[in-house]
């Protein structure tokens, strides 16, 4: 990981070229994002961990040799030799080999299935396992498939193995942590804190053992796998998979063996520039030995980067000293201690606040005054840590214990203003003044501004409440207001106006103005609206289910492609898509598409969405079109809408040799369920019928991928100019559950979002991100979902196809004439040439040239029947 | 097409009955074939407001060079009455046909920035629109 740090960073500062990487890694990818391990069973591609913008690689000063393991070095002669005896030269050498996993000398460690957890091919080896036993573990019983659990146990009660634990749950296995020591995370936090951790981590469903020491691994009788654990108390466990986790050791062998001075627990000896003995040697890293010891966190690893890339070019940067907080990923367990989380300075103060019902413990260490911060450990609840950590060796204002109350309770935490040397962002060394210089210096606006100028945030992303602090404080500070009000109209952002108008019950833009607008500079009332808050309006009216889109006063609020129920295109005319739910049309449908076509003269191709697209239709054909196209059955496709628009479906278990679910069948089931709902941005679902993926279905705002137990849905992805994909929300739903939770999702995305913000940027600036949106939907965290499911359940209910509506309806029918004083007549400056056997729009020359045809106004046939050819 | 430029014409030499007043939506504009005194076909697009006022502008949209003008979204900037095209979302006054807002795009070639207006007089109920 921070040999890729280090070749950012070279690449960055040394602007003149003068430095030629290369990078020797024994795995076979690109550096990827360790830290981020455990997410590889949610995305389930190695590609996705990959750390920093891959274009590095490509940089002709960098070389990358990927699965190129260095065998020796010869300090003498400098040159390394590679695993293929190939010898490559160096001016200098850096050494990034980071560390190995420990494997502690238990009998039995070397029995199939036992695992370490350090790499991807570690993680990939761990889910392979479980998958395999859990395949092995089916039987059929005349009551059905019957699945065994599948044990695990996790040795080693520290952060890694507590990580390890979340891991074997989300692969569905059961997992025991046996920890040796007296409380989890004891290097961490202390036995206070590691009393609530352990109730927080049993309510994950693991079980914990402390104070177990494991005497061996014995292997199953038949199988030989490893099948029980007993420990040095007479206990025993059985397993079906262990995954160690009791620490790392330094890969210094190659130090070693160049003779380079190595620490007593292992590691590179390196002085505070990080140079070994040897001046052309450094080491950066998990593999530094520095001030005596090594240090197993990414952060320092980063800094020490830095430094010997300050000076390889001739700079005087020394290591500062490591910040060793560490924050638990698992996700829904807040732990996070920093500074001297065990009290071991001389005299120093310990104030404590628990709850041990709710599993809730915090500690400040304060100096003997009780006034200087000098560490803290947080379980159950870390929203101080962010603040308080950059505090580290500062005076806290106020009363200390006022960081510690729940939120609500006592006067309230003061709010901190932190010095601008402060350290924010610890994975990437991006100070408070560092983030404010971002706004005040570099013209940033926004959060997503200062990550991309300074990175803080975009590693763990444990800062990134602090960075928007600070970012919003220091834009007010300039004077730019923080102000996410919609437009002149409305101070309020959408998703106040949304629950403005719902619980004050408004059903008119008037209304809504005269309650909610604002009454811009020189006017004397809030005037009008405009094209930013009237659709905005109209989305919200119409997500509360306020009747047709055209009915009233609302008519006048709609986006132009909303009014006319149509696609406009570049020459005003519009595009016609009936709905095909899943992508499923029948013979007779594709003829009436076909005949509609023809018969109009409409340029026809497939969408990317699964459905056929009819273009040049004008406004005084639509209703012509549609006559014909709702007598055979068809819907709108709300092509125009800001709406579900199509899901996505592969053929799935009805004709698919692979497919182990309906997928077509559950396509169609959520399209019509979703029809209609009007949304903050479109809404696009896809639904596979097994782990190939035929659908894409993450690529969409919502991703259903069928499994041998029913469904996993995904959520939050997105194609267009920043493509995203869909993230796991939950696993193995049945039908039902699936509808549920997608139904809560999309009601939460539609309450909650932003104007024009896809489901992909909202699930990322969701307060919590995507945890906090499964607490709200999976376990109900906000109160709110009787709510959304009603509020869905009233939308599937009051669903009508707006075209057949509007043909029912002679006074909506009215607005469908091309001119007010001639209704049927074409717009005469229409223009088409043929093209490959179909009409396309004139090009202005075209025009000119004379060699485009009008639109006419009855069914035109603009070529021969035969298609052009082309070579 | 002739490019138009942005001024109210001078007093128009004819006038032509276009529609009756509720044959237009509030709010939202409608467009009209009409004819020069020469002969030559001109698009309008009418616009009603809420308290009845109608204004006419060139229904040709400047930023795509489609007849479209007629189907924005009507509103208000800073209280002056504005339509917003419906292709690439300029804005312009109603009363002037001014662009206020150009979103960083420039006109297609051959036309101007700002929309041509037409005066119109609403007679017993129907909308007349000068011409010429
Ligand atoms: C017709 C179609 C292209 C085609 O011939 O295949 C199409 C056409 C347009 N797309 Fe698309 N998109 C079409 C599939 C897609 C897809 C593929 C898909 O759905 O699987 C994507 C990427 C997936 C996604 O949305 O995440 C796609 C991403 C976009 C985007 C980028 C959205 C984003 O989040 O960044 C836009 C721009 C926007 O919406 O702001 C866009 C906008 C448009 C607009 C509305 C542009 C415009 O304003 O004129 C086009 C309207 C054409 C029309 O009048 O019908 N279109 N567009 C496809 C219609 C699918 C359908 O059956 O409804
Ligand atoms: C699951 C997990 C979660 C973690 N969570 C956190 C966290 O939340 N916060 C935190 O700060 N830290 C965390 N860490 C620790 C963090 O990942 C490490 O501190 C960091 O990866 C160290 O970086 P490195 O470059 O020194 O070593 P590594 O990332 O291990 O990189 C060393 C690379 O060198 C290669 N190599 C070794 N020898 C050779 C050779 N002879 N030739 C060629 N290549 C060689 C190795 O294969 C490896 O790819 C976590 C670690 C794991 C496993
Ligand atoms: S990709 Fe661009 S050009 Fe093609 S249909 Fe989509 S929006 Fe239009
Ligand atoms: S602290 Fe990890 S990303 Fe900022």
């Amino acid at each position: 990981m921070v040999a890729q740090r280090f070749v950012e960073a070279l690449r960055a500062r040394d602007t003149a070229g003068a430095w030629h990487v290369s990078v020797f890694a024994e795995e076979p990818r690109k550096p990827y994002d360790r830290v981020g391990l455990t997410r590889y069973f949610e995305v389930r591609d190695a590609d996705e961990l990959t750390l920093g913008d891959p274009a590095l690689w490509d940089d002709p000063l960098v070389t990358l040799h990927r699965d190129c393991k260095i065998e020796s070095v010869d300090r003498e002669a400098r040159t390394v030799t590679d695993r293929l005896g190939r010898v490559h030269a160096y001016d200098e050498l850096v050494l990034a080999t980071g560390s190995s996993a420990a494997m502690p000398p238990i009998p039995g460690n070397d029995l199939p299935g036992v695992f370490v957890y350090r790499t991807i091919d570690d993680v990939a080896a761990l889910r392979g396992w479980v998958e395999a036993k859990r395949e092995a573990g089916r039987v059929e019983t005349r009551r059905g498939v019957v699945e065994k659990p599948i044990r695990g146990a996790v040795i080693g009660g520290g952060l890694l193995g507590l990580e390890a634990a979340g891991a074997l749950k989300a692969l569905g296995a059961q997992a025991t942590v046996i920890q040796f020591g007296t409380h989890l995370m004891d290097v961490q936090i202390d036995l206070g804190g590691g009393e609530a951790l352990k109730r927080l981590i049993n309510g994950k469903g693991i079980s914990v053992r402390t104070g177990t020491a494991t005497k061996e691994m014995r292997p199953h009788r038949r199988t030989g796998h490893v099948g029980r654990l007993d420990f040095a108390d007479g206990g025993r466990l059985d397993v079906d998979v262990v995954v160690v986790a009791t620490g790392v050791r330094p890969r210094d062998e190659l130090a070693r063996a160049a003779g380079l001075p190595v620490g007593e627990r292992g590691g590179a000896v390196v002085d505070a520039t990080c140079r070994t003995q040897d001046p052309h040697v450094w080491a950066i890293g998990e593999v530094a030995c520095i001030d005596g010891r090594c240090i197993g966190l990414v952060a320092p690893g980063n800094t020490m980067a830095e430094v010997v890339v300050d000076r390889l070019l001739g700079g005087e940067a020394t290591f500062p000293g490591a910040d060793t907080a560490t924050k638990l990923k698992l996700s829904g367990v807040d732990v996070a201690s920093f500074g001297d989380a065990h009290g071991r300075t001389e005299d120093a103060v310990e104030l404590v606040w628990a709850d041990p019902l709710a599993g809730v413990y915090k500690k400040l260490v304060m100096s003997d005054d009780a006034r200087t911060l000098l560490g803290g450990v947080f379980v159950g609840d870390a929203t101080p840590y962010a603040s308080l950590r950059p505090m580290l060796g500062a005076e806290l204002p106020g009363d200390p214990a006022a960081f510690l109350l729940p939120e609500g309770g006592g006067a309230g935490a003061p709010a901190l203003e932190l010095p601008d040397d402060a350290a924010v962002c610890s994975c990437n060394n991006v100070s408070a003044g560092a983030i404010r210089g971002a706004v005040s210096e570099h013209g940033c606006t926004d959060v997503a501004a200062v990550k991309a100028c300074t990175r803080a945030g975009t590693t763990c992303g444990a800062c990134l409440p602090l960075v928007k602090k600070i970012t919003t404080t220091e834009l007010e500070k300039a004077g730019v207001e923080v102000s996410n009000a919609l437009c002149e109209h409305f101070e309020l952002s959408r998703a106040q106006l949304f629950d403005a108008v719902r619980v004050a019950d408004l059903h008119t833009f008037s209304e809504i103005i005269e309650r909610f607008g604002v009454v811009p500079d020189g006017a004397g009332s809030p005037g009008r609206g405009c094209d930013i808050c009237k659709p905005t309006v109209a989305s919200i009216l119409a997500s509360l289910g306020n009747g047709h889109i055209l009915s009233g006063e609302q008519a006048a609020l709609q986006d132009t492609n909303d009014h006319m129920l149509a696609n406009m295109q570049k020459d005003g005319t519009y595009s016609v898509v009936p709905r095909m739910p899943g992508g499923e049309v029948t013979p007779e449908g594709l003829i009436v598409v076909g005949q509609v076509a023809k018969d109009f003269g409409l340029y026809t191709k497939i969408t990317g969405g699964q459905r056929i697209d009819m273009f040049g239709a004008r406004v005084e054909q639509l209703p012509q079109i549609w006559r014909r196209l709702v007598d055979a059955g068809f819907e709108s496709g709300h092509a125009y809408g800001k709406s579900l628009r199509t899901v996505k479906s592969c053929v799935g278990s009805t004709w698919c040799r692979y497919g182990v679910q309906d997928s077509v069948g559950m396509a169609v089931e959520l399209e019509l369920r979703y029809r209609g709902l009007r949304s903050p941005h479109k809404l696009k679902l896809g639904v596979s019928g097994c782990a190939r993926e035929c659908a894409e279905a993450r690529g969409k705002d919502v991703g259903v991928i069928a499994t041998d137990k029913g469904w996993n849905v995904y959520v939050g992805g997105n194609g267009g100019q920043t493509p995203k994909h869909a993230q796991l929300l939950a696993e193995d739903l049945t039908s039902e559950e699936l509808l549920r939770t997608i139904d809560r999702f999309l009601m939460l995305y539609i309450r909650t979002a932003d104007r024009l913000q896809r489901t992909a940027p909202w699930v990322e600036e969701y307060e919590g991100g995507l945890d906090a949106i499964r607490a709200v939907i999976m376990e109900d965290s906000l109160g709110i979902c009787a709510d959304l499911d009603a509020a869905m359940a009233r939308h599937v209910e009051a669903y009508e196809d707006e075209w057949k509506a509007v043909l029912e309806d002679p006074e909506k029918l009215a607005r469908f004439g091309s001119f007010v004083n001639a209704p049927e007549v074409p717009d005469p400056d229409l223009a088409y040439v043929p093209e490959r056997g179909q009409k396309r729009p004139a090009t202005p020359d075209e025009v000119a040239a004379g060699i485009a045809e009008p639109a006419l106004a009855g069914p035109v046939l603009v070529s021969g029947p035969t298609l052009e050819v082309r070579a | 097409m002739t490019t138009l430029a942005p001024n109210p014409a001078p007093a128009p030499t004819t006038w032509t009955a276009v529609c009756p007043l509720d044959a237009l939506v509030p709010e939202r504009g409608a467009a009209a074939l009409l004819e020069t005194p020469g002969g030559a076909p001109v698009q309008v697009a009418l616009f009603r407001l809420l308290d009845d006022e109608v204004r006419a502008v060139q229904q040709l949209d400047p930023y795509s060079g489609a007849n479209v003008m007629s189907r924005g979204i009507v509103g208000t900037r800073g209280g002056e009455p504005t339509v917003a095209g419906p292709v690439y979302k300029q804005v312009f006054a109603l009363r002037d046909g001014r662009c206020l807002e150009a979103g960083g795009k420039t006109p297609v070639d051959g036309h101007g920035a700002h929309l041509a207006t037409f005066p119109v007089e609403v007679r017993d109920g129907v909308v007349h629109v000068g011409l010429g």
